[in-house]
């Protein structure tokens, strides 16, 4: 049974080796049969993956121990929905789902490329073949996720704890979804330097795929964010960790290239800088996949004693960022540039828009690679950890968030800074209020909460003033606004809600950061801690079996003006197995604000360690992310992309006019 | 051996149940307290993956907490204390590595960046603008004539 997985995954290398050469070759000769090839060979890949991966999660479901992979992640007493994800909770399942996606991808793209030109298609599709044998042969060279065990065990070593969560069944996939996604856009990339041709159309067809890993890459963070914030127990949500570094570089820089996509798809300008920008922002997913899987995160040294593993993907990456980069060396100055505009326009904003995300990225590269490149050269060894981040991070978003409301309001070309100033007083005034507000009424002594508050404030107005004005708010009555705010484009409604979400996002992260209450003590049952002008009171331990687990749960009532509002359940848990302990925090939403309940060590006369939180506005943080994944999946359903592309213009020998 | 112990340690540093800052060791005066919890969340726990001693429940965390306090209590300060504990335990132990040499690079990257990309821009600008001059007396008698056409 497990050998068909294995034979699937080898027949899935052989095709992948046919979807790298042949449509290429025919690209090249101009041959229409072999070109042909890349689609019906591009869906039987992902056929004989998927086949593969069935049959590893079969394996797991029926806890096949004689495989080592199973034997190694899993437990025949784990929760069946743990028992699937499970599959990919370890190095060799998660590679196998990163090609599963990969190839669902480039099947996607055979499905829905029929209006694209042949050429182009066939050579992004052979793009696809490409990371697909690369990565399937690093998979069956060194990890292997079908390897025997002879003798079979009886029993498995069980996932580890923390990992035995929902939130994780779903995190993986979706990063993987956004990272893998981005690949799409790479291949179009190199299929179009390949060309040598690249116009607006292309902009138009890579959009959509680049908004798809785009959504999904947010979910993915956020999900893995609040992971963080439940699992781990000490309530903190992003951690300038290099594994959320990791995910977090190509989100930056596939948030850029949504942006100069737009910008060459309306315009035609920013070509060679989109084309570039699609090609670092899946280098950033390959050298993520990298840092994540080599083990070099924990230290060089630690990647120099198995180095199999680290120097295969390190090879993948060098192939194709520095293939890549020199195809675009060598191509981009055969690319023509495009329409003209002046620095105050939306051009101009969505430029500034980019310049900011970039450098943000390029910090967050080197201030997470800057330690083993410090390693690497001198026997030293330095840390780079969140306080270096929020200094350098902060100050470069600023900036950026305090320009977005202009954007949308800018004209195409040429803009008018001053209309669109004077538009914004109002959202201006808001901001001010909030920040006064704040000053007087919360703390003033925190200046700059109160003007991250106002500046998210400022965001959220400028995107609610944004989509008014397109429907016409002050020039037509109340019912026409109405008519044309529902007949608004959809990819308007798209860049509003995901603006608002980043306003959204912001003033959670500022409130939970500078306003959150913390109170540290040690209770008996029938004790109350007072915190944040509410008390929790402490009501009684008690132990509990789970079905692989044992816990004591301690149980709370949360008291808010001298009514018992709810109770809330905290708990320490220890997986026999593995013998590991895990906090489950108890975590009561009120409002968009929670209590957060952690539970340490029992104290020698009775009682037991507690750490209690007050986080004012926390799932802010996470709505954010939500709000801007319905921006883009609103502008993905945008009619221009149901429609299909154009016909690509014929090029013209004339230089083209700036229309 | 010593790679085991500290393989072994790190393990348990990603799982204990983090409950960093005990009740024993919050100190009796609030505003100290609270330096504390800055300094503490600048300087890394050295046997876990990426965790400030302020979020490690590690034993190695809690000793250097336990310094930091001791330290504060003795009337030094921050930058005092943050000497105090490089002196023992190296560059390393700060989770926001001081500006020097070898560190130059990475605070400046930031700017630098911007600085360059700015540039870039500019310069892009100009030749864009100096390849395409306004059209010339022939260019513009052939878009006549194609207007005309339409």
């Amino acid at each position: 049974m497990v050998e068909i997985g294995h034979f699937a995954l080898v027949l899935a290398l052989a095709l992948s080796l046919v979807q790298s050469i042949v449509p290429i070759v025919g690209s090249r000769a101009n041959d229409p049969r072999l070109m042909a090839v890349a689609r019906p060979v591009a869906l039987a890949t992902f056929a004989f993956i998927s086949i593969a991966f069935l049959v590893l999660t079969w394996a797991y479901v029926v806890s096949d121990f004689s495989v080592r992979n199973v034997w190694e992640n899993s437990h025949s007493l784990k929760p069946m929905l743990f028992k699937v994800t499970g599959t990919w909770g370890n190095h060799e399942g998660s590679m196998l789902l990163w090609v599963l996606i990969l190839s669902l991808f480039s099947a996607l793209v055979a499905v829905f490329s029929r209006n694209l030109p042949d050429a182009l298609r066939a050579n992004a599709l052979a793009v696809q073949g490409w990371i697909a044998s690369a990565f399937l042969a690093f998979i069956l060279a060194t990890s292997n996720p079908f390897t025997r065990l002879v003798p079979a065990p009886f029993e498995g070593q069980d996932l580890n704890p923390i990992l035995q969560d929902i939130g994780l069944a779903v995190h993986p996939p979706m990063l993987y979804l956004g990272y893998v996604g981005f690949s799409v856009s790479f291949s179009f990339a190199i299929a179009a330097l390949i060309d040598g041709r690249i116009d607006a159309a292309w902009a138009r067809w890579v959009r959509p795929w680049t908004l798809v890993a785009w959504i999904f890459l947010t979910g993915g963070i956020a999900m893995g964010s609040y992971w963080a914030y439940y699992e781990l127990g000490w309530g903190g949500f992003w951690f300038w960790d290099p594994v959320e570094n990791a995910s977090f570089m190509p989100w930056l820089a596939g948030t850029a290239l949504l942006h100069s996509a737009l910008v060459m798809e309306k315009r035609s300008a920013l070509k060679i800088w989109t084309v570039l920008l699609s090609i670092l922002t899946f280098s950033l997913s390959l050298l993520g996949t990298f840092l994540v899987r080599s083990g070099v995160l924990t230290s060089v040294h630690a990647f120099a004693t198995d180095p199999t593993r680290g120097v295969f993907i390190l090879a993948i990456l060098t192939l194709f960022v520095g293939g890549s980069l020199a195809l675009f060396a060598f191509r981009a100055p055969s690319l023509t540039a495009g329409g003209i505009f002046q620095p105050i326009s939306r051009e101009g904003a969505l430029v500034l828009n980019n310049l900011f995300l970039t450098t943000a990225a390029a910090t967050v590269l080197i201030g997470t690679l800057y330690p083993l490149l410090v390693e690497a050269l001198s026997a030293d060894k330095i840390s780079v950890g969140a306080p270096f981040f929020n200094l350098t991070f902060g100050p470069l978003m600023i900036p950026l968030l305090a320009l977005v409301p202009f954007g949308p309001l800018l004209a195409w070309k040429r803009g008018d800074l001053y209309a669109a100033a004077q538009r914004l007083a109002w959202a201006l005034g808001g901001a001010i209020l909030a920040t006064m507000i704040v000053m007087i009424f919360v703390d003033r002594t925190m200046l700059f909460a109160a003007l991250g508050i106002g500046l998210a404030v400022w965001l959220v107005l400028g995107a609610i003033t944004d989509i008014a004005l397109r429907s016409g708010i002050g020039k037509v009555s109340f019912a026409a606004m109405g008519r044309r705010f529902i007949g608004l484009p959809r990819s308007a409604h798209g860049t509003a809600i995901a603006h608002l979400g980043l306003g959204v996002a912001l003033l959670g992260i500022v409130a939970t950061t500078a306003f959150q209450s913390e109170h540290i003590t040690t209770m008996k049952p029938g004790d109350t801690a007072e915190i944040a002008g509410r008390s929790l009171r402490f009501d009684r331990l008690t132990p509990f079996k789970g079905p692989n687990y044992t816990e004591d749960q301690a149980f709370f009532t949360w008291i808010a003006d001298g009514r018992e509002l709810a109770t809330l359940t905290s708990a320490k848990r220890l997986y026999p197995s593995r013998g590991m302990p895990t906090t489950e925090a108890g975590i009561l939403t009120r409002g968009f604000s929670q209590a957060y309940v952690a539970l340490g060590d029992p104290t020698d006369d009775g009682g037991i360690v507690v750490r209690i939180w007050w986080k004012p506005f926390v799932t802010m943080i996470w709505l954010g992310p939500v709000l801007m994944m319905i921006g883009g999946t609103l502008s993905i359903s945008d009619r221009r992309f149901r429609i299909g592309a154009p016909a690509r213009r014929r090029p013209s020998a004339m230089p083209q006019p700036a229309e | 051996m010593r790679q085991w112990i500290a393989a072994v340690l790190i393990l348990i540093g990603l799982v204990m149940p983090a409950l960093a800052v005990r009740p024993d060791e919050v100190l009796g005066d609030p505003e100290l307290e609270a330096r504390a919890r800055v300094i503490s969340a600048e300087l890394r726990c050295l046997v876990c993956q990426n965790q400030s001693i302020d979020d490690s429940d590690a034993d190695l965390a809690r000793d250097l907490r336990l310094i930091v306090r001791e330290r504060l209590t003795a009337g030094d300060s921050n930058t005092a204390v943050l000497d105090y504990v490089v002196a023992r335990y190296g560059e390393f132990v700060l989770l926001k590595p001081r500006f020097s040499a070898r560190t130059a690079l990475l605070w400046g990257a930031p700017l630098l960046i911007l600085f360059a990309g700015g540039l870039v821009l500019v310069f892009s600008r100009r030749t864009t603008h100096a390849a395409s001059p306004d059209l010339s007396a022939e260019e513009q008698s052939r878009l006549d004539a194609i207007l005309r056409d339409r």
